[in-house]
């Protein structure tokens, strides 16, 4: 047997949180017992197939169906047509709002294809390979239009319009629509902070650098591809089972598009397969449940590995120019930046977080930050870790480090003489609250990494630094007492990383219980309140306030219960080491009152719902070592550590999983991951083969120090750890790269023949 | 249209069964699909992931790229039979105790693979645990974590051998 015991030890101060127990949802996914979406298995269940544009941009001329209708093993067949929403509503997708008309038409393509792979059609049948065969009697007539692949070339006067209506919102800050402007073009909104006098401060500074990078689309590469199940009852209900971040997220989109009421979907969230945050938006949700409706069935669809790079949400591609100014004696006076960020096929990337992010590190009187949001034909962006930070931070942690060697300043010396500290304000104008920025910093300087030799040709090393304000939101809890004094915990937050053990150390926490103590699990969306993603680094923090405000609330009420048993003023019980104790020696256990519930006034729990403003920031650092191979254009990385401000952290083993999956990503953003586009708009590496993510081979074992400055607004003082981590290991590569070689990389990823290029070795491409 | 089904004989687990499939399903999909095996994962169906890792007549075989009909007297373990009743593996416990696994789609391919290791060679090194799992995708891990766990599991059973 395998126990669920605690083996660790905690943090000074707590009795749970700071240890590391084995998660509770361990053994079922280290046996193949856990149900993640794909395994959902009921009866009569067809298989859905989606029919995909092989156009880049394209008009949608016709659709016929009939011949795929005829063969008698298909059970249904549906396009947009079959979709309700036709109006622009705008709804509340969990982290941002957004309108379900263009959500719809990514689902089902309408009047037009927008990118290669945009879903036209899709077919039901009992047999996945004959819904398969049938997609190729579908008969679409397309009339191809001019494709626009890169923000500079969709941003021109003379470039062909995604969306032919859609006119340009200037905004100020992130969430806003912003004003129409009324310009029509692929711009979907631009956006800008200001601060102080540009010129002023840059006419202070001895040097300025000014650089473009470039970056290209990249995926989260989760191994799990999007699937749902969607049962459409004759009542009209609708059941979801799905891999998701947020069900309740999938529930409002889904409503909207189906045009059913919200109270008539339950979203099931099953275990999910990773989601980086792609994982928020529906794909396949409406069209199992409109391909559920038509044939009377449930209806799974599960898309395939090339669909869910052709067709899913990765990340910008984007265009930033940096230019920032500095004193001799090290002082930033003034930082511009130019940022276009590619949205895909609709509106919506992150340059605001980009904006809001890029320069947080520093505290800088003057500056200047335009943003672009503009749409491309490609698959539309989706939330990708920290959204749109890395990028910036690549562009940004490079020129700082530029800067560095050009006023002749030790480079950490430069980033902490300049170091944003609380009460500073952020780029966006907002004062930064309690963080950590300066201890990571110290923190590097001060680790054994950073000062260790190092030996041999064409090694470097390099530093970053990454920001991520992270995410509050809301979330629910209900908590109820066992007979046995055990605990049953539920709330709305998916299980992606080890969500269930930092909630339930949380509840123990508050309760003098052991971990093992609580029952943890996910509930769907009619058995527990309203709970955003698990995703914006909001979950441990957010989810964690609902749960300790409910399990307050449960101690209260035991508290009151040990005070009927012990014949006492409940305000003279106190609870301590597991016993309510009264004057005169009196006491009893947590576990006898909990046993005698039913008869001192009946069930006890609690639920609870979290709102929290006071979010933690948080801030990362790496020091990365490197060498790199003149002759292949190779980049190794020989060491990586990893420092990052954690608040408190809960589980210590998977905040370090955190920072070291984070940095993986980075790894392979910086070395090896792209996109790579023929001119037609498709991709041309759309597999795991050629899409080339780090395999263990690939890496050293990833060093990891944690940094606590606890976030005031927490009761443990959490900060979100799951983004930041991704920030800085581009730029700190690239850093690492110009150690080793003196030539400073500007575009990502550094690939062998990207890297081969730029030391002059081989010439341009074309 | 729906194919006519063979029917396979095979040892699934340790336990003499047998199947009727389509030639044309994989064996992941008749695990999965025939069998109700669902611990096997599907990441890609082309052999680039390594979720489907299963042990095929001893040797670490990706499921998405082997036919149902090629069972047909063959030995097959699965993340199911890995586990001797509820005693887990060693390298079942060694990834709970490490916590090698975040969202654990990808871990039961990585423990039959890493099985499969150990069964062969019961004391790798890093370097050698490193590339027999390159095979194997992990999104979440940075595989630190999961390197850790193979080697500690291979000390577990070195003590209980």
């Amino acid at each position: 047997m395998t126990s669920i015991a605690d083996r660790s030890t905690p943090k000074s101060g707590y009795q749970v949180v700071g240890s590391r127990p084995i998660r509770h949802d361990g053994v079922d996914k280290v046996t193949g017992r856990a149900r993640y979406g794909a395994d959902v298995r009921l009866p009569g269940v067809l298989h859905g197939k989606i029919l995909r544009s092989p156009h880049g941009h394209a008009r949608i001329v016709s659709i016929d169906v009939s011949k795929a209708l005829a063969l008698p093993e298909v059970k249904a067949v549906v396009t947009s047509a079959d979709v309700p929403i036709v109006k622009d509503t705008l709804i509340d997708f969990g982290e941002t709002m957004g309108n379900a008309r263009l959500l719809a038409e990514n689902c089902l393509a309408r009047d037009k294809a927008l990118y290669r792979g945009h879903a036209v059609a899709a077919v039901a049948a009992a047999n996945p390979h004959v819904a398969e065969e049938a997609l190729a009697l579908i008969e679409v007539e397309y009339e191809p239009l001019p494709v626009v692949l890169n923000a500079l070339d969709a941003m021109r006067e003379d470039a062909p319009l995604l969306h032919e209506a859609m006119t340009t919102r200037s905004i100020a800050e992130r969430w806003t629509r912003g004003d129409d402007t009324g310009v029509h073009s692929n711009v979907a909104s631009r956006l800008r902070f200001s601060r102080g006098d540009l010129d002023e401060g840059f006419a202070a500074a001895d040097v300025v650098v000014e650089r473009e990078f470039t970056t290209s689309t990249v995926h989260q590469g989760y191994i799990e591809p999007h699937t749902s199940t969607a049962s459409w009852a004759p009542d009209g209900h609708v059941t979801i089972w799905t891999s998701t971040q947020g069900a309740f997220g999938i529930r409002g989109q889904a409503a909207a598009i189906l045009g059913v009421p919200e109270g008539r979907v339950t979203v099931i969230p099953m275990e999910i397969g990773g989601g980086f945050g792609a994982k928020t938006y529906v794909h396949v949700d409406p069209v199992a449940a409109l391909l559920s409706r038509a044939s009377g069935q449930p209806v799974q669809v599960t898309m395939s590995r090339t669909e869910v790079f052709e067709a899913s949400g990765p990340t910008s591609a984007t265009t930033i120019r940096a230019r920032i100014g500095a004193t001799n004696e090290g002082v930033i006076t003034a930082a511009q930046l130019w940022m276009a960020y590619e949205a895909g096929a609709f509106p919506g990337s992150p340059v605001g977080a980009g904006a809001m992010t890029a320069l947080a590190p520093y505290d800088i009187e003057h500056l200047l930050v335009d943003g672009y949001d503009v749409v491309v034909n490609k698959p539309k962006v989706g939330a990708y870790r920290a959204p749109g930070s890395p990028q910036a931070a690549f562009a940004v942690e490079s020129v700082i480090d530029e800067i560095a060697e050009a006023i002749g300043m030790e480079r950490m010396e430069f980033r902490l003489r300049n170091a944003t500290r609380e009460g500073d304000r952020m780029p966006s104008g907002m004062a930064f609250p309690s963080i950590g920025c300066v201890e990571v910093e110290e923190a590097i300087v001060n680790h054994p990494h950073y000062s260790a030799p190092i030996e041999g040709p064409n090694r470097g090393r390099g530093v970053a630094m990454g920001f991520w304000f992270n995410g509050g939101n809301q979330s629910s809890a209900t908590v109820a007492v066992n007979a046995d004094g055990t605990i049953a915990l539920v709330t709305g937050s998916v299980d992606i990383g080890g969500m269930r053990a930092a909630l339930a150390m949380q509840a123990a926490e508050t309760l003098g219980l052991r971990a093992e103590d609580v029952q943890p699990s996910v509930g769907d969306t009619d058995s527990v309140g309203w709970t955003g993603v698990t995703g914006g680094s909001r979950t441990a923090f957010s989810t964690g306030i609902a749960v300790i405000t409910a399990a307050e609330d449960v101690k209260l009420q035991m508290t009151q219960r040990a005070a009927i048993l012990l014949e006492a003023e409940p305000d003279d019980v106190t609870f301590a080491d597991g016993a309510f104790s009264a004057g005169g020696g009196k006491s009893i256990s947590w576990k006898e009152v909990a046993g005698q519930q039913l008869r001192t006034g009946g069930p006890i729990s609690a639920s609870a719902s979290s709102n929290p403003t006071r979010v933690g920031p948080a801030f990362a650092g790496n020091i990365v070592d490197v060498e790199v191979d003149p002759e292949t254009g190779k980049v190794d990385i020989l060491r990586f550590t990893v420092i990052q401000d954690a608040g408190t952290a809960i589980h210590p083993s998977y905040v370090e999983g955190q920072m070291q999956g984070g940095a993986v990503q980075g790894i392979g953003w910086a070395l090896n991951e792209e996109y790579v586009w023929r001119e037609d708009g498709s991709m041309a590496n759309a597999s795991f083969l050629d899409y080339r993510m780090p395999t263990s081979l690939d890496l050293p074992m990833i060093d990891t120090q944690i940094v606590e400055v606890p976030n005031p607004g927490h009761p443990y003082g959490i900060r979100g750890v799951g983004e930041v981590p991704i920030v800085p290991p581009m730029a700190a590569i690239a850093n690492a790269v110009h150690d080793a070689t003196g030539v400073r990389m500007t575009h990502l990823p550094m690939s062998p023949a990207n890297v081969l290029e730029a030391l002059g070795a081989v010439p341009p491409e074309g | 249209m729906p194919m006519r089904r063979s029917h396979v004989q095979t040892t699934l687990n340790g336990e003499e069964i047998d199947f009727l499939c389509e030639p044309r399903q994989s064996l992941l999909e008749v695990l999965r699909d025939e069998l109700g095996l669902t611990g096997t994962k599907e990441g890609c169906n082309n052999g680039n992931c390594g979720a489907c890792s299963v042990i095929l007549n001893g040797r670490v075989t990706n499921a998405c790229c082997v036919l149902g009909v090629e069972a047909e007297g063959a030995s097959v373990v699965t993340i199911e039979g890995v586990a001797e009743g509820d005693r887990l593996h060693p390298l079942q416990q060694a990834f709970l105790e490490e916590a090698a696994l975040q969202c654990g789609v990808c871990t039961p391919g990585f423990i039959v693979a890493a099985k499969a290791l150990l069964d062969a060679e019961p004391n790798p090194d890093e370097g050698r645990v490193r590339h027999w799992l390159a095979g194997n995708l992990c999104r979440c891990t940075g595989y630190d974590k999961i390197v850790r766990a193979v080697l500690k599991a291979s000390d577990a059973q070195e003590v209980t051998a």
